[in-house]
């Protein structure tokens, strides 16, 4: 554990992307393979599921600690990190022992996860004793499943490959799935990530389910104006709706398939009816899609309400909808079929998928209620060969002859829009909201399939709806963590239950944010909280409403378990109103008016 | 003669004795103010008469003016004020840093102005005096604050140094300019390279060697002797201020360090923006807040600037009473001050001769328009 510790350390104090570079390399040479196993494992973001209860390590650091709860509490917020204000608690000792961190996983934390408590109590006071002071605060973050030491995986994925003398994407390759919260790092695991390229290319034989490392897309947020100039015309691109559900692989070979999210977790037992498609697949192929709740045609009473949402729509607002519709008829001339009116029908708002994956187990009510589909839009593995170097355009090609060849009702294919110019797509965006997905996806179709956030390869662009807001007043502050232990940086804000006459209005909240303002801002509002507290209850404070904040979010839905009966999904301060006064935030009438119901 | 009332109290102008009719550290103008230590939030101008620890002189006049009417006492001298009986004890904050006792009418208070326990070999090391009525400061009054000690400290930033000039990069370590900077020249192993003063620290340096205080020979960056390659071994020794100014330019690719107790908390840490962040302090620790209070004997404890709320639950949960006093000393955010004397910097451009020779507006003036850092002045 000392020498893990001590790159935690280096890591953690460094600002340099070079020395943090050397610090995992050296680290990685000299380590047993058994230990830069896991240490890999951590660095690139794995979490084992939790050990101990966190209710534990806290009753259990105020014993040793001798604090009562309250002081626990005013420490954990002035740190704002529970494993780091556990490690400045814990009295020192002088009985260290040194395990490797290998051992300290199987030996000592692993085993640890559901034993009864009186075992867990001896065994973390005794690791308690045994640590080193330096070697807490990486011992506590395994246990609390929170290492982050400013590492992306492309980092370490970078580290890896000049230990092995690997090509990067090679290496991110192989490190798919390395960091599934069931997985055991082994020395045979870590000796796999760092061999060398066997003669002839990948490593074929070895892959089993292993999916491909996801291309990921950058926000686009250029004036329209500017579109032309920055993207050419709209012809070089594929364009498809940017879907709000679950980004995922969908891997189909020899006689298995697999379903891989993209934060790298084995998901095909979360959703039968996609492995059941997969298996409709011939084998040998990989979809890069989204999965969603989709509400099958079927169901008529679906259907007219959304028949009717749309014919409302376009009295209501008769330009937008019309444009709407007629990139929606070349979509659906592109694509010969009705896929593109289907993307009016079925797709179900992230809270049903949501719902859906929440679920423990899947009974046959949740499955017929909340059924998801796969809407397929890149294909990166076709008879067994991995087509991600090949164009944007001839990937599509493949993926419209898979789905016309497969029919699956579980699989859908991405349809695409189509425009004459920018200002046309930029009108028909404004339908995304309504449709269920978050705006445009941008493709180059020359492009090939990348890795990461790289732009080396090709380049995806997403192209978001602005989002949806409102003015509301900040009523409670608390402060934040990590680098804003310190200020008053995590808010709750809140809208009015009625209009300005109403004399008994009252401020209901809403909605929590803790990003958007800049340091200096937050500095001021800071000043502003501290000056203008109420009450405390727990580490939160109640103030004087006085400063109104312009939040915006992606979705708003009823929720019954909020006190405003509305829940808004990350929110977001998009700027400080000092211009409005507290009467003048918005109401909760506001608020309802943008439910997708309310516009029907 | 037996006095019943309070022998200290909390007046819009500061802490007031009104027997003896004088203030301790007040931030407004009074006739007559007991000074405990140099610190700007403590010492402020425009008083009508001064007194504080003869090693404390030498600082007062520099910032506050050489005319200010200034009496001094040496540690454990008794003055009487009205009657009142006033003495100076060792606070072992920063140089001539001072604990006031105040005996009347049969009762002895005692004003603790910041102090540390920890005895760093730069200022008189801390006693405790007993008395009825403690009144403490609070700055670091939470259990995760807990010192290295002075050796653990030293190895510390003497291994860092080296490898920074192995590596032939500049060290650049930010700390504040009188007592801070002092202390860590006094401990640094000299041995490893030149060390080269920001022109705000230099004159404090001065002040301390005058009281004969040792600390190794340190170099002005204008200075001759100072070359590109020396500067690849060498330490600098600069105010927070100085961060992201032009007198940080010549130093191409350093590497930084941030000396504070706030350094202790990885979040602060990062805020800074700094390679490194050694935790040192001029404050008391946790234990060490409590090691004082305890050893004052008093049963009554008044809690001044820092976690006051803290510090009151505290003491009432484990048998003192303790109550609290609202002052205008710096609060426990070192981010404003901080953002403050980035400003004042970057105002002051690079006139590196001219800082040199007026007085170390770092180091000495209290920004008074800004509510200043616990850790600082
Ligand atoms: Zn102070
Ligand atoms: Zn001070």
């Amino acid at each position: 554990m000392k020498t893990f510790a001590a790159l935690y350390r280096a890591l953690d104090s460094s600002t340099s992307n070079r020395a943090k570079l050397d610090a995992m390399q050296a680290y990685l040479r000299a380590a047993a393979p058994e230990d830069a196993a896991w240490a890999v494992y951590f660095l690139a973001g794995g979490k084992p599921r939790q050990l101990v209860p966190t209710r534990t390590l806290r009753e259990l650091t105020r014993e040793v600690a001798d604090l009562p709860e309250w002081l626990f509490d005013e420490c954990y917020h002035a740190v704002g990190d529970l494993a780091e204000t556990i490690s400045l608690l814990l009295p020192d000792t002088d009985a260290a022992v040194e395990r490797s961190l290998a051992v300290w996983m199987s030996d000592e934390l692993l085993p640890l996860r559901g034993q009864p408590p009186d075992i867990i109590r001896e065994r973390l006071l005794r690791q308690w004793r045994e640590l080193a002071p330096d070697e807490r605060l990486p011992y506590l973050k395994l246990m609390t499943g929170s290492l982050r030491v400013g590492v992306s995986k492309l980092q370490v994925t970078q580290a890896l490959a000049a230990v092995a003398d690997v090509d990067a994407k090679e290496v991110a390759q192989r490190l798919m799935g390395y960091t599934q919260i069931s997985a055991r790092p082994s020395a045979a695991d870590y000796a796999a990530l760092i061999s060398p390229l066997a003669t002839g290319g990948l490593l074929r034989d070895a892959r089993g389910g292993q999916p491909y490392p996801f291309f990921l897309a950058h926000p686009f947020n250029a004036p329209l104006a500017h579109f032309d100039a920055l993207l050419g015309a709209p012809n070089d691109w594929q364009i498809e709706w940017k879907w709000d559900g679950i980004r995922a692989q969908l891997v189909r070979r020899d006689d298995g398939v697999w379903i891989w999210t993209r934060g790298e977790e084995l998901a095909t037992e979360r959703f039968p009816e996609l492995e059941a498609m997969g298996q409709s697949l011939p084998a040998g192929t990989v979809l890069d899609g989204e999965i969603l709740v989709w509400i099958a045609s079927g169901s008529a009473n679906q259907v007219t309400a959304n028949k009717d949402t749309a014919n409302n729509e376009v009295a209501h607002n008769g330009a937008t909808m019309l444009d709407a519709t007629s990139a929606l008829n070349a979509a659906d001339r592109s694509l010969a079929g009705d896929a593109a009116l289907a993307v009016l029908e079925g797709v179900q708002p992230f809270a049903a998928l949501q719902k859906r994956i929440s679920r423990k187990t899947l009974g046959p009510k949740i499955l017929r209620e909340q059924p998801v589909v796969m809407m397929a839009y890149d294909v990166l593995e076709a008879d067994g060969i991995d087509v991600r170097n090949e164009s944007q355009q001839r990937r599509r090609e493949r993926l419209e002859a898979l789905v016309a060849a497969h029919p699956h009702p579980a699989l859908h294919l991405s349809p695409l829009v189509r425009g004459d110019d920018w200002i046309a797509l930029a009108r028909t965006r404004e339908a995304a909201r309504r449709m269920g997905t978050e705006g445009f996806m941008l493709k180059r179709r020359d492009a090939t399939y990348g890795v990461g956030r790289t732009k080396a390869e090709g380049l995806w662009w997403k192209w978001k709806i602005d989002p949806l807001s409102v003015d509301a007043a900040l009523i409670y502050a608390q402060r934040g963590h990590g680098r804003r232990a310190t200020l008053y940086s995590d808010y709750t804000f809140a809208v009015w239950s009625g209009p300005p006459d109403d004399a008994g209005r009252t401020l209901v909240p809403f909605a929590k944010a803790y990003s958007g303002l800049t340091d200096d801002e937050m500095r001021q509002v800071d000043g502003i909280v501290r000056k203008t507290i109420r009450e405390s209850f727990g580490p939160v404070r109640s103030v004087e409403p006085t400063m109104v904040f312009e939040l915006g979010f992606e979705g708003i839905a009823r929720s019954p378990r909020h006190k405003s009966g509305i829940a808004v999904r990350f929110p977001r301060i998009l700027r400080w109103r000092t211009d409005k006064p507290v009467a003048e935030a918005d109401t909760l009438d506001t608020l309802l008016t943008l439910l997708p119901e309310a516009n029907t | 003669m037996k006095y019943s009332g309070d022998l200290v109290v909390a007046h819009p102008s500061g802490l007031y004795c009104p027997p003896g009719n004088f203030f301790i550290d007040p931030w407004r103008p009074v006739d007559r103010a007991v000074i405990t230590h140099g610190h700007g939030d403590h010492a402020r101008r425009g008083h009508g008469a001064y007194l504080a620890h003869v090693q404390s002189a030498r600082v007062l006049r520099t910032r506050l003016g050489a005319d200010i009417d200034l009496q001094t006492l040496a540690y454990g001298e008794t003055v009487m004020l009205n009657g009142v009986r006033v003495s100076l004890h060792p606070a072992g904050h920063v140089l001539g840093s001072a604990q006031v006792r105040i005996e009347y009418g049969g009762q002895v208070w005692v004003a603790s102005g910041d102090y540390k326990l920890q005895h760093d070999g730069t200022c008189t090391p801390f006693e405790p005096v007993r008395c009825d009525v403690f009144i403490t400061e609070s700055t670091f009054a939470l259990p995760i604050y807990r010192w290295p000690t002075q050796h653990e400290l030293f190895a510390d930033i003497n291994a860092w140094w080296s490898r920074n000039a192995e590596a032939g990069q500049t060290s650049v370590l930010f700390a504040y300019a009188f007592g801070k900077a002092q202390r860590l020249l006094h401990g640094v192993d000299a041995s490893i390279g030149p060390i080269i003063c920001h022109g705000a620290v230099e004159p404090l340096n001065e002040a301390y060697r005058a009281e004969g205080i040792t600390l190794p020979p340190t170099l002005r960056v204008t200075d001759a002797a100072v070359t590109k390659d020396t500067l690849k071994r060498a330490l600098i020794v600069a105010p927070p201020s100085a961060a992201g100014s032009l007198w940080m330019r010549r130093f191409g690719d350093y590497r930084d360090g941030f000396a504070s107790g706030w350094m202790q908390v990885r979040g602060s840490r990062r805020r800074r923006g700094v390679d490194r962040g050694f935790v040192v302090s001029d404050h008391a620790d946790w234990p060490g807040l409590q090691a004082a209070i305890t050893a004052s004997g008093a049963e009554r404890i008044i809690v001044t600037h820092g976690s006051v709320p803290v510090m009151v639950r505290w003491l009432n949960e484990h048998g003192w009473n303790g109550q609290s006093f609202s002052t205008e000393y710096g609060d426990e955010e070192g981010v404003d001050a901080a953002a403050a004397e980035a400003d004042l910097a970057d105002q002051k451009q690079d006139n590196t001769n001219a800082s040199d020779a007026i007085v170390p507006q770092d180091a000495l003036d209290d920004n008074a328009s800004t509510s200043a850092d616990g850790e600082r002045q």
